[in-house]
């Protein structure tokens, strides 16, 4: 097994243990206790405050051109977000996007 | 006797079917995205299985490519599940009366629409045996676990066959906005989410990624604290 392996199962094996831990945290160990309020305020809000980060540099400064603005590329993240933010659902978020980057890959490509 | 407990499994499972449409394309997604990065079949699969979170698991595969220290990238997907925290806790008062093994078990397949659904149905019935209330979550988690790790194991195989035409390096951006906008639901959230994006492209030149959780600490912070000025204002 090569050293790049072993992270990569390192990584695997942690994940997989911090995420059951945290879906186990109430029901397994802490049992029937009220999460005070401030702490519920700050949870609400931990996917949206990762992912948007994580996202942005890939969407404004995309590898494959790189690191440049990329036109097509970008309607397609804004096509993703607006069909999303307008259907609620993640499905056709998904489908909007591939459809408008394969139309922006087809008509100027 | 034999309808007692297919009922709830049953009414379960019909409450989870439809989530069964974002399980496949996200898992399908997840396999193609891990397989391009270079994870080999067993690692990919492994991690569907044993992980069992998409949103963190694209997250860790995009922060292995950008070369971040192994704890980065285990602090910062673990992050993206901490919401799970509030789902165990809102769950505990239902499910504390099973048996650890079924605890454990519900703990391992608590993902955010089985809970969602679970969580509803108990709100709105309580009173229902501890029992029903396990078949019930069971029931919802069915048809979707074996969708999320069929769909993985099938965009891990097809994955290195997709032409470079298909601009699957795109892949994962796309879902990630498509997990971010059905979740810009209040203005804490899309406060929260800019703050986020600006910190977190105005610290792309901190070393091992950590500008990523930074950005993540404020956004989060952001989110709370404009819940709690709304709050003020329509008291």
């Amino acid at each position: 097994m090569t050293a790049s392996d072993l992270h990569i199962w390192g990584i695997i094996a942690a994940l997989a243990v911090g995420t059951f831990l945290i879906r186990f945290s109430f029901i397994g160990m802490l049992g029937d206790r009220e999460l005070p309020n401030w702490v519920l305020r700050y949870l609400r809000y931990t996917t949206v405050g990762v992912m948007p980060g994580l996202v942005a540099p890939l969407v404004l400064f995309p590898a494959v051109n790189g690191g440049q603005v990329e036109p097509i590329r970008l309607a397609a993240a804004l096509a993703t977000l607006g069909v999303g933010f307008a259907t609620r659902s993640m499905l056709w978020a998904i489908v909007g996007g591939f459809v408008a980057l394969y139309a922006g890959l087809a008509l100027f490509n | 006797m034999e309808t007692s407990w297919k009922r709830p499994l049953l009414r379960g499972a019909a409450a989870g079917a439809p989530f069964v449409l974002v399980a496949a394309p996200f898992g399908a997604l997840f396999g193609v995205i891990a397989t391009e990065a270079g994870l080999n079949l067993a690692q990919v699969m492994t991690m569907s299985v044993l992980v069992i979170a998409g949103a963190s698991q694209v997250t860790a595969i995009q922060l292995m490519q950008e070369n971040a220290p192994a704890v980065i990238i285990v602090l910062t997907s673990l992050a993206v599940n901490l919401r799970m925290a509030m789902y165990s806790a809102a769950l505990a008062p239902h499910m504390g009366p099973a048996p650890l093994w079924q605890r454990a078990l519900a703990s391992y397949f608590l993902f955010d629409q089985p809970y969602a659904v679970s969580h509803t149905e108990f709100e709105k019935d309580p009173g229902q045996s501890i029992g029903h209330k396990m078949l019930f979550f069971t029931g919802s988690v069915l048809p979707m676990a074996p969708v999320w790790y069929g769909s993985t194991l099938a965009g891990a195989l097809i994955g290195q066959a997709i032409p470079e035409a298909f601009a699957l390096d795109f892949a994962v951006p796309i879902t990630f906005l498509a997990l971010v906008a059905p979740a810009l639901r209040s203005l804490p959230h899309v406060v929260a989410a800019l703050v986020s994006t600006i910190l977190a492209l105005g610290l792309m030149w901190v070393p091992y990624s950590l500008g990523l959780i930074i950005a993540a600490v404020f956004a989060m912070a952001a989110g709370a604290m404009t819940e709690v000025a709304l709050e003020r204002r329509k008291a």
